[in-house]
Parts: structure tokens; sequence; C-alpha cells
């Protein structure tokens, strides 16, 4: 069994009083693309940065390339690359001095003139970083993680904030390079990501890993049932939907009804029954087929994008194979 | 690596370049009207202005850089914190020699000035003096967080160190108590040391003091710049930086006690500004006023530039 890549054990890191990070611990073997899936600021970044040797953790150990990032960072940052958040190049820089400028930090390094074809980059050798689109920025930040021929890649959030086109492109970055063994360990909060990209996927909220295997394991755990979510025009008192014929459990989150079943159209025709007898009304109902999201909401009880409102990506999930939606207005 | 860095450079020459050539054209306008004798006065202050320079655009280029995350991309490199502030320090010595050097030349070609004085001290100065105000940009960037605060203190640094050093009006026009309270400013150093090294051909020699100060000073200001260096805006500033900050003072501080004691650099001052008014008195006594006005009022325009 070879010693993983990357080994991360009991990490802790607070920034003054809050606790970013309270004992993360995985590992990541070669070859392997590795998720960690959660909300904003459940310590993804963090726990990234630390492994990157750009911060120091309060506790805990890790191996990078069976280096420690505090001790090696200069050796280490010759074996990673990486692409991160709020970051970015002097306005004034062009495509191809930027590659030329970075590949020159390196002791190993590919060939500048392969990554731009690569990554679509081409016409684009002499144009200012400043006059990039966010997508070509992007492409280029991972064409400038690849300059050292890496043994690790982080990629922080690849797709934030970028349209649902865009975000396939990138995707199909990421996997070519999955095709290709590289290590990869990325962080979303896009389910549809982790679940198209990643081996394996630890799911961290809070700074804590809730659960952790391959996307097929983890919707396992979860039964492998269908989610049903209604809104409904009156609430209905606690545990009566339990109760309906074909529902495995039930529960409200953010005032919407959340079943699951093993059974769907049993249970939406129970459902449908009940409020008809109850005199309630269905506003809407959405059905889906097993995600990581519903890992996230039986694990936590909230929802994977808590507090975000995200219509674009929802709008883009009816056309992703995870979700089905159909929408019925009384 | 040191010349990969200097690539930068294509960001620092719209900051270095558009100045020069303002300060070029104001240059010219300033001095058609001096006789040679009056431009190799102004001459070293002029170039210690440029010089000075440096640390405007060296603090405002690392703050920026800071604050739009492209330190951070470098920092996942294998970058160290001395590289980066070394490069710095490079780039920003090769933009400023020739635009300091083509200053010389136009005073010698198109102004007539009689003699440039020891090329070595000339030299040795302008160098010390670029890194080392550059090394002070790089403090100012390390211990303000947003460019309005780098602005407000690099506002605070510039004033006093043009006014009150010679740079703007000659040392020896300005009342004995800001004499004495000039003779604490690193920039009276480079201001006197060039104007002597011009009017007298000073030789490294005698100058030592500048030079040693000014280097001294160097070393310090930049060994606290790589202690006080920050990858990311959100990265506090250490406890002891204060106190990091105050050291800088030390060898000035030193160095003004001394001088303010013999009175050296005041006389020199002094000889210097009599020996260009007192051969021509009568045409000159408003030369003496022309230059030292435009001067003045041309300051402001350069701090909107940067």
């Amino acid at each position: 069994m070879p010693e993983p890549i990357l080994q991360v054990d009991n990490l802790v890191k607070h920034y003054g009083d809050v606790q970013a990070v309270r004992g993360v611990s995985f590992s990541v073997d070669e070859g392997e693309v590795f998720g960690l899936l959660g909300p904003n600021g459940a310590g993804k970044t963090t726990t990234v940065e630390i492994l990157e040797g750009l911060r120091s953790p309060d506790s805990g150990s890790v191996r990078v390339c069976g280096l420690d990032p505090q001790v090696s960072s200069r050796e280490l940052k010759h074996e990673i690359g990486a692409s991160l958040q709020a970051t970015a190049l002097p306005d004034k820089l062009r495509v191809m001095e930027a590659l030329r400028l970075f590949a020159g930090f390196y002791k190993r390094r590919r060939d500048p003139e392969e990554l731009l074809k690569r990554f679509g980059l081409e016409e684009k050798r002499n144009t200012y970083y400043g006059q990039l689109s966010g997508g070509q920025k992007q492409r280029l930040a991972l064409a400038m993680a690849l300059l050292n021929d890496p043994r690790v890649l982080f990629f922080d959030e690849p797709t934030a904030g970028l349209d649902p086109q865009v975000r396939r492109e990138i995707y199909d970055v990421i996997e070519e390079l999955r095709r290709e063994k590289k290590t990869i360990l990325m962080t979303t909060h896009y389910i549809e990501e982790a679940e198209r990209l990643c081996d394996r996927v630890a799911i961290v909220d809070h700074g804590r890993v809730i659960a952790l295997g391959s996307p097929r394991e983890l919707k396992q755990r979860s039964g492998g049932k269908t989610r049903i979510e209604v809104k409904l025009a009156r609430p209905v008192t606690n545990g009566t939907l339990q109760g309906l014929e074909g529902v495995a459990d039930a529960r409200e989150v953010d005032g919407t009804y959340v079943l699951h079943t093993q059974r769907p159209p049993q249970a939406i025709v129970s459902l449908v029954k009940h409020l008809e007898a109850d005199g309630n009304e269905l506003v809407s109902l959405e059905i889906f087929t097993p995600s990581l999201e519903d890992v996230f909401i039986e694990m936590t009880g909230r929802r994977l994008r808590d507090g975000e409102t995200l219509p674009a990506s929802r709008a883009c999930e009816s056309s992703s194979p995870f979700a089905t939606r159909c929408s019925f207005s009384s | 690596m040191r010349v990969q860095l200097a690539f930068r450079n294509k960001m620092f020459f719209f900051f270095v370049i558009a100045f020069p050539f303002a300060m070029f054209f104001l240059y010219a306008a300033v001095f058609a009207k001096g006789v040679p004798q009056t431009v190799g006065f102004y001459l070293g202050p002029v170039i210690a202005f440029n010089v000075m320079g440096s640390f405007w655009g060296l603090s405002a280029t690392l703050v920026m850089f800071r604050e739009q995350g492209v330190l951070r991309r470098f920092h996942v490199a294998p970058v160290t914190s001395s590289d980066m502030l070394a490069s710095s320090i490079v780039a920003n010595y090769i933009l400023t020699l020739p635009i300091v050097f083509l200053q010389l030349l136009f005073a010698r070609v198109i102004f007539h000035v009689p003699s440039l004085g020891n090329p070595i001290s000339l030299f040795i100065l302008i160098s010390v003096g670029i890194v080392s105000f550059g090394s002070l940009g790089l403090v100012v960037a390390s211990v303000t967080n947003t460019m309005q605060e780098t602005q407000v203190l690099n506002q605070l640094l510039w004033l006093p160190l043009i006014f009150l050093s010679g740079a703007t009006f000659p040392l020896a026009y300005l009342p004995r108590l800001v004499q004495r309270f000039g003779l604490f400013l690193p920039a009276t150093y480079l201001v006197n040391g060039l104007q002597q090294t011009i009017l007298n051909s000073a030789t490294p020699w005698s100058r030592y003091a500048e030079i040693l100060s000014l280097a001294c000073w160097a070393g310090l200001t930049f060994f606290l710049a790589a202690q006080l260096f920050r990858w990311e805006p959100e990265a506090g500033i250490p406890r002891r930086a204060k106190l990091l900050v105050a050291a800088t003072a030390i060898p000035f501080l030193i160095l003004g006690v001394v001088e303010n004691k013999s009175d050296r650099i005041l006389l020199e001052a002094r000889s210097a500004f009599i020996s260009f008014t007192s051969p021509a008195s009568a045409p000159k006594s408003s030369g003496v006023e022309a230059p030292g006005k435009p001067l003045a009022t041309h300051n402001p325009s350069k701090n909107d530039e940067k």
C-alpha cells in the first residue's frame, strides 16, 4: 500500500475567536481526484491553504508529498500547483508573459506553448490579463497551476462565479486531467461539480468532515432514496407527513417540506390524498434523484447552499442528470 | 530568477514613465530661464526629487498588488518575500537610473551646466538613494492596509522630505530651526551630497557621511520591509512592527545630532547658495526666486500623477 500523497490529521485552525477548521482528517492517494464539498465558510479554503503552506495550522499534522508545508515550504511549492480563490495577476501582464514569468520560478517546467494550446488560450497569448473574461482568467489560472508539472494540484473553487456554460468548459479541463491520473484536491460548493469530477468527496461543515467516501457510496449511505420537495399553502404539524404511505422520512427545511422515499409514485399519491383531505394546497413540488445534497441535508438538517440563492444554478440543474424538476401550480 | 521577476517592469512602466515625462517638460520650462550656474545648483535637488520619488511608486504598487491578490499568486510559487522585495527594488532601480541619466545629459547638453562633478560619487549617491528610498516605500507598503492609508502615509513622509531638506527651497533659505530639523531627514543628506558633488566635484571619500548613512539606512529599511512583508491584506501586522519601524529613524537620529553639533552641512549649503547668488547679483536675484517657485508648484502635480 503506497503512502498517501496528502495526509491531514486532526487539523485545527482559529482566526481570533472563529474556529475555521476543527479537527479535519483525510488522506488522498496518488492519481485521485478528491473533493472538499461544503457551504461557504465551512473551512475548505483554510484547509487547502494550510496544505499549500500559505497558512500555519494551530494544531494537527499535515504531510504533502511527504513534506511538512511548515518546514519545507519552498521545496513543497516546487511539487504543487494551485489555483487560488481571490487572486489575480497584474492587469497589464500579457497571458504569455504570465506563463513565462511563473515558469521561470520552477526547476521542473512544462512548455508554456503546450499549456496555452491545451487551455484554448492561443489566441489570447498577447492579451492583457485585465482584458480576459472570467472564464479565460480561470483557464489561465489552471494552466499556470500546471506549469511545474506538479505532483499534486489544488483547485480552490475552480468554477465559483462563472456562468454555467463556462463552468462546463472548466469541468472538461478537469476531467481531462483526471483521465491523465493527476492528483487533484479541489474544493467546491456545487454538488454537481463534486459528483461529476471527484473520485472521493469529503463533505465539510463548520470546520468538520461530516461524511467521506465516493459520491456513489455517500448516496447509498443516504439510502438511495428519491427526494421530494414540496411547498404547501398552509404549514402542517410536525410528523404528519412522516406517517404517510411510501414516505421514509420527512422534515421541514426553510419552509419547504423535504421527503425521502424509495417509492416516489406511492409517496406522491398519498401526499396529494392527504392534502386534499386536509384542505391544504400544493404550491410546488420538485423531485430529485439521490444526490450529495441529500447526504448533506440528512447530516445537518440544512441545505448545502444555505442562505445563498442561486437561480441560475437551479435552472441549470433541471438539465443536469441529477434532478428532475416538475412544478405544479394550483 | 531575479531577471525573470524583473519582467514585472511592464507594470512599473506606467507608473514610472508617466511622471518623469511630465518632469522633463517642467524641468525644461523651469530651467529654460536659468543660467548654467543656477541649473547646476538646482540639479542636485531635482535629481534627489526623482530618486526620492521611488518610494511613491513602490509602496503604491505593492499595496495594490496585495489588495488585488497578485501577491497571493506569487506566494504559491516558490518565491520568498525577500525575492519579491529585491525584485521590486531592482526593477525600480533599472527604471529610475536611465531617467536620472537623461536629466544629467539634458543639463549638460541643453543647459550647458559647466560640470557634473565627480561621476563616481554621483553614481554612488544616486544608487544608494534609489535603493534606500525604494526600501522606505516597501516599509510603507508593509505597514499600511489600504491604498488610502498608503497615500496618506506617503504624503506625510513626502512633504517634510521635500520641503525641509533643501529639495524644494535651498536649505540656506530656510529658518534656522527648520534647518536644524532638516538635519534629521535622510533627504537632506541626499540633496546636499548631490549638490556638493555637482558643484564642488566632491569625491566619494569626502561624501562618506552621506553615502554611509544612506547605505546603512537602505540595509535597515530593506531588512525591516522583509520582516514586515505580508502576502495578504488579512494577515495582521505583527505587534513589534511599530517598534521596528521606529528603528528606521535611528541612523538619521544619530547623524542629525552629530551634524547639528558640527554645522558642516549647513555651512556647505550656505556656501553653495552664496556661490551662485553672489557672482551676478543684479540679474540673478530674480533668478533665485524663479526656479524656486515652479519647483514648488510642480510638486502637487507630481502627487496627482502617482
